[in-house]
């Protein structure tokens, strides 16, 4: 567990800190593209010369953020994009579906007083490329954005994936029996669901812990899966999306909340041997630490796989920005690009994996401590034995449903 | 900053479609998974069990058996003893009524020896008795005249008795 810890720390420290000074270059390279990009569209043929230009501001953001559309690869001037639809909620007009296609091209225009890319207007809207893409009203009212963006569908993808591999290895385990040695995905699934529940749920949730498994297994499964498929070339940055990680937080710190017993609201609220006046103190410390829980969900586990997504990219407009300078540089920096990219992919294999494994060891964890029994007279804790009296084997007691 | 801020859609549809994985897989293939997964841990701790408990009694049932080799053995020991013994025995008395049977014909030889002397004893006392009268008869029967004719005739006789 703890050199696991300490991996996951390093990985963690190392994509952060690489991320960083890549944003700072990225943000860095952005102004002059921008502002020649402008003086461009003022001559009147901004596309064409634009494209030449390589703006690594511009790739990598527009990985990283969400897109109405999906953009695979530009070659020449044929853009390989898959239009997804757009569905679209607001109060003057109701709710409306339409393919982004309608959008047609973007045009450079000011976003939030920024330099930026604006489409072109469709049904009284159109999406503003900034930093990320939005869908805005062109006269200022609200819309709400409920479109299959690139997101979505990645995670649907995702989603009809880890759907199918779970039950299909359900269903071996239903037509074989339990006594048959576990075969193929089967196979590959058992350890990570044994590890899930022998590391993550049994020393965090005690003799609890059962009820919680689905809830366990989903998360890392839902979180490993979109991690892995956010890696493939072309694929969306879904876990590092703060929406997505804020959902999955939230999930977990209801659960959290639902499932807290007197005793933790007891310590939280009125802590026990503590004096008045530290209690004043305390207890709103108490109360903000109980919120930061989530919020600490959500920025790791969105700040990791962002970092990794901008440290791969900016590797890799590296050799285009050192292409830009001469030839010559480009090509003698490709290896070296290379080079990078690939350890940068084995390390955000690991990433992938073990963000999801954090997530939802700390999910355990806060969860554990929402349930704890007080320590003094816990009779069921010590009534209950793990493993078998004879043979010392571990064994599941069916002393709770699964009911979460 | 844009990055941090979380959109609406991209939110409800992940929360849609976790909750929707989260049921559907909690209904169709943890619970088959994880009972399963229980189901074989007990079963693998049951099996050991059983193996420990076969394991035990079988120690138990040779610990029996090497009793009862032992006193099978004993046993062995006990009735060859006793038979050694009868045939001891057996012989003893065999050779003890030999040696009776044969002392006892030895017994009856010499008895019958004896008889048989005897009565060839009493056969020479009577004849000699009978010579002697005989003897005495014939002396009586010549009337002797002499001393000289009786001597004679006494050496006469012996040698006739001689010849006898």
């Amino acid at each position: 567990m703890s050199s696991r810890r300490f991996f996951s720390s390093l990985g963690l420290a190392i994509a952060l800190s690489v991320g960083v000074s890549n944003i700072a270059l990225a943000q860095h390279e952005e102004s002059a593209p921008h502002s020649e990009a402008t003086a461009h569209e003022a001559e009147g043929h901004g596309e064409a010369a634009e494209s030449k230009k390589f703006n690594a501001s511009e790739v990598i953001f527009g990985h990283v953020g969400d897109s109405h559309e999906w953009h695979f690869f530009t070659a020449g001037h044929t853009h390989a994009t898959l239009p997804l639809p757009v569905i679209a909620y607001s109060e003057a007009k109701g709710l409306q579906v339409f393919s982004s296609s309608k959008f047609g091209h973007f045009h450079h225009g000011v976003v939030g007083g920024k330099p930026g890319q604006v489409s072109e207007s469709y049904e009284g809207m159109h999406l503003e490329r900034g930093m990320t893409e939005k869908l805005v009203a062109d006269d200022g009212s609200k819309v709400y954005d409920f479109s299959i963006t690139k997101n979505v569908l990645s995670m649907l993808i995702s989603v009809g994936l880890l759907l199918w591999i779970m039950l299909s290895v359900a269903a071996k385990y239903k037509k074989n029996g339990v006594m048959t040695a576990p075969k193929g995905m089967q196979n590959a699934m058992e350890p990570v669901i044994n590890f899930i529940k022998d590391e993550v749920a049994k020393p965090n949730l005690g003799h609890k812990y059962k009820r919680y498994m689905p809830l366990l297994l989903t998360i890392f499964f839902f979180i490993w899966i979109n991690n892995m498929l956010g890696l493939l070339p072309g694929g969306a940055n879904f876990t590092g999306n703060v929406a997505v990680t804020a959902c999955l937080a939230l999930i977990s710190f209801i659960v959290m909340i639902a499932s807290a017993n007197k005793h933790f609201w007891g310590h939280l609220l009125n802590p026990p041997g503590v004096p008045l006046g530290i209690k004043f103190l305390l207890v709103p410390i108490e109360i903000i630490s109980l919120f930061i829980k989530p919020i600490a969900l959500i920025i790791r586990l969105f700040a990791n796989i962002l970092a990794g997504h901008i440290v791969i990219l900016s590797v890799i407009s590296m050799i285009f920005i050192f292409g830009g300078l001469s030839k010559v540089a480009g090509w003698g920096f490709a290896p070296v690009s290379m080079a990078f990219t690939i350890f940068m992919f084995f390390l955000e294999l690991m990433v992938a994996a073990i963000q999801a494994f954090i997530f939802t060891n700390l999910t355990a964890v806060f969860v554990g401590q929402a349930i704890e029994e007080a320590h003094h007279h816990d009779h069921d804790a010590e009534d209950y034995h793990p493993e078998h009296p004879v043979t010392g084997q571990e064994y599941n007691t069916s002393e709770n449903e699964i009911i979460a | 900053m844009d990055l941090l801020t979380p959109e609406l859609g991209l939110f409800v549809w992940t929360l849609i479609a976790f909750l929707a994985v989260f049921f559907i897989l909690r209904k169709f293939a943890w619970k088959p998974i994880l009972n399963s997964l229980s189901e074989r841990e007990t079963g693998i701790a049951e099996s050991i069990a059983a193996a420990e408990r076969v394991k035990k009694e079988m120690g138990q049932m040779k610990a029996e058996n090497e009793a009862l080799m032992v006193t099978a053995r004993e046993e062995r020991t006990a009735m060859l003893k006793e038979a050694k013994e009868m045939k001891d025995r057996i012989v003893n008395e065999a050779k003890e009524q030999a040696k009776a049977d044969a002392n006892k014909i030895i017994a009856d030889a010499n008895q019958q020896i004896h008889q048989q002397k005897m009565a060839a004893l009493t056969d020479v006392k009577n004849e000699i008795g009978k010579l002697s009268v005989e003897v005495a008869e014939k002396i009586l029967r010549k009337n002797l005249s002499t001393t000289e004719d009786h001597g004679q005739y006494v050496n006469m006789l012996a040698e006739e008795i001689k010849l006898n």
